[in-house]
């Protein structure tokens, strides 16, 4: 039995990433997602780590990439307006297939928009964020223990993978505090980083880190690769949770904090006689169709709900493919849905 | 019979695709000819950045790493702050390095980031066909300065030697010019002590190189080589603007 703690979503986040071995951490102050640095300031240099404040997200996810190529795990940490800033080093990353772990904890956009809790940044994880062909591995905890699994588990998936891995969480998260237990060992996966540019003591050819490839045959090949990648990636990281939705008639999609809100909405709705599930996404890329394969002829309809106009919506609704109806709820930046409300878009889809 | 010239270890045997006259050929060879006599090939990582010479990595020896524009300082940090007992450069041009990556390369060398800069001044962005440049020089013409370069449109030329020393963080900050050989040996020493400085963990270098871009500038290479001397020199005077009486 390991450690039971009661710890802030942010710093646990740090937490779990220098117990997955992580000890390079470049990142840049912004609301609400600051506290991660600060623990990576008092805590990296006691583990032998690299605490580095960059002079802008930029170079913070440039560093990044440096540290990656030099084979070592490594992170930042930002929130919204900053990850805007990281996509161009992100899309790098991604094209030079670096393993790196990019933590999000969403708040209100677009532009400055606010610094409360948001899901508005759900098309900018998933459908590449950066120009350019590309994924990535996109985790949505919906708990303080959450936080802490998903990133040991992005470390690992970034390594094996060789890609880059996103916790995408939001102000409620990062700002929380809960119960969080600790394993005594966490389970760290060895992947093979012989690629990496880090000196090759006359003993091999030399490495090369690139993301160009000028002859477009060749940028095709390298393009491939990766697609094929990502296809064995939808094949087997597919991860959800299903609760309550034996005897559904309607299944709420919701994910991370709101998915919270939703499980209150299915207990609520159970004591009213409304059998009403949930479906919760926790990989978000690649997303989980297989849930809604396993549901799909026992529910009459889905809910979505978001803090968002409605972003990871059209996934649920590609996924369906009209086979069954999909409704939306949800609150734009800053504002969390309540269960009222939720409750009241439930009544509305039974009575219709 | 003794070999009296070869091809240094540090860069590999395949044509280079600069431009005839350019003098990126010469500052790879310096750069390679340090790793050599230094012996630090197999513990260097190399930063290539974007510009003429984005694809050096098919030409140095040693591991290499291909960064987005700008930004190679910061990739460097990440590099060195993760394998502190090796060799970092970066290898940059003057858009890269004084334009687009100007926070980079002032934050690294604020930091005293322990890793040496390679820096190419030719006044002119070479690899998307004659652009004005920070380093551009006033009345010059480039592609977008069809009329020269103003002061009061563009504003004057940037100094980057200059403008680094006044920060407490760099240990050797040097400008140099390959206009004809007694300067390229001097360039040599400047290369070379760099990267010293590097290994005796003093902190950040940097060696700006006055260079050529023959194909832009519209000259052939000998006219190129007059330019460096009779133009940019005035602009640009050469020295040691930090550093002067380190011993390494």
């Amino acid at each position: 039995m390991g450690e039971r703690l009661l710890m802030k979503g942010n710093e646990v986040i740090a937490e779990a990433a220098i117990r997955a071995g992580c000890r390079h951490y470049f990142g840049y102050p912004i609301t609400p997602q600051t506290e991660i640095a600060h623990y990576m300031a008092k805590k990296m240099p006691k583990v032998g780590g690299v605490f580095l404040q960059a002079e802008s997200e930029v170079s913070a996810i440039n560093m990044v990439y440096g540290a990656a190529s030099a084979g070592k795990r490594v992170m930042t940490s930002s929130s919204s307006p900053g990850i805007s800033l990281k996509q161009e080093g992100i899309s790098y990353a991604s094209g030079a297939q670096l393993p790196a772990v990019v933590v999000n904890i969403m708040r209100g956009g677009p532009g400055l928009g606010g610094i409360q809790p948001s899901q508005s940044d759900y098309f900018q994880a998933t459908k590449g964020g950066g120009h350019g062909d590309y994924r990535l591995i996109v985790l949505a905890p919906s708990s303080v223990q959450e936080l802490y699994e998903l990133t040991v588990d992005a470390f690992n998936l970034a390594d094996q993978y060789r890609m880059v891995a996103m916790i995408l969480g939001d102000g409620v998260l990062g700002q929380m505090m809960e119960v969080v237990n600790f394993r005594d060992e966490e389970p760290i996966v060895d992947a093979d980083k012989s690629w990496a540019a880090c000196g090759h003591g006359m003993k091999r050819e030399h490495n090369t880190i690139t993301s160009i490839h000028l002859d477009p045959a060749v940028l095709e090949q390298w393009n491939q690769a990766l697609q094929k990648k990502y296809k064995t990636i939808c094949e087997k990281e597919q991860r959800y949770e299903l609760y309550k939705t034996d005897d559904a008639d309607i299944i709420i999609v919701a994910y991370g904090s709101v998915a919270r809100i939703a499980k209150n909405v299915v207990h609520v709705a159970r004591e009213e006689g409304l059998k009403v599930g949930l479906l919760r996404p926790i990989t978000l890329w690649p997303f989980p169709t297989k849930a809604f394969e396993q549901v799909m002829d026992k529910t009459r309809a889905f809910l979505t709900v978001e803090m968002s106009s409605g972003q990871m919506l059209e996934d649920v609704m590609l996924t369906v493919s009209g086979r069954k109806p999909v409704y939306f709820t949800g609150r734009m930046g800053g504002m969390i849905p309540r269960v009222d409300d939720i409750m009241a878009k439930i009544k509305e889809i039974s009575a219709g | 019979m003794a070999v009296v010239f070869d091809r240094p270890h540090a860069l590999v045997d395949i044509p280079m695709h600069y431009c005839p006259g350019c003098t990126h050929g010469i500052t790879h060879r310096l750069v390679a000819e340090a790793l050599d006599d230094l012996g630090i090939e197999g513990k260097t990582v190399g930063v290539s950045s974007v510009g003429c010479s984005y694809n050096n990595y098919f030409y140095f020896n040693c591991d290499m790493i291909q960064a987005a524009h700008g930004r190679a300082p910061a990739v460097a940090t990440g590099v060195k702050r993760s394998l502190p007992d090796n060799i970092v450069f970066t290898y940059q041009g003057d858009g890269d390095l004084a334009a687009i990556g100007t926070a980079e390369i002032v934050h690294a060398a604020a930091r005293g980031e322990n890793i040496t800069v390679i820096f190419i001044n030719n006044t002119i962005y070479g690899m998307t066909s004659g652009q004005m440049a920070p380093t551009t020089l006033l009345n010059q013409v480039t592609t977008t300065t069809p009329y020269g370069r103003s002061a009061k449109n563009h504003g004057n030329p940037i100094r980057v030697c200059e403008m680094l020393a006044t920060l407490e963080g760099p240990a050797y900050i040097e400008r140099v010019s390959l206009h004809d050989i007694k300067h390229i040996k001097k360039a040599k020493e400047a290369v070379r002590k760099a990267f010293k400085v590097q290994m005796a963990g003093k902190g950040f270098s940097l060696v700006e190189i006055l260079s050529t871009c023959p194909t832009n500038w519209g000259m052939d290479p000998l006219e190129s080589l007059d330019r460096v001397k009779n133009e940019m020199l005035e602009y640009y005077p050469l020295g040691v603007f930090a550093g002067e009486d380190l011993e390494v």
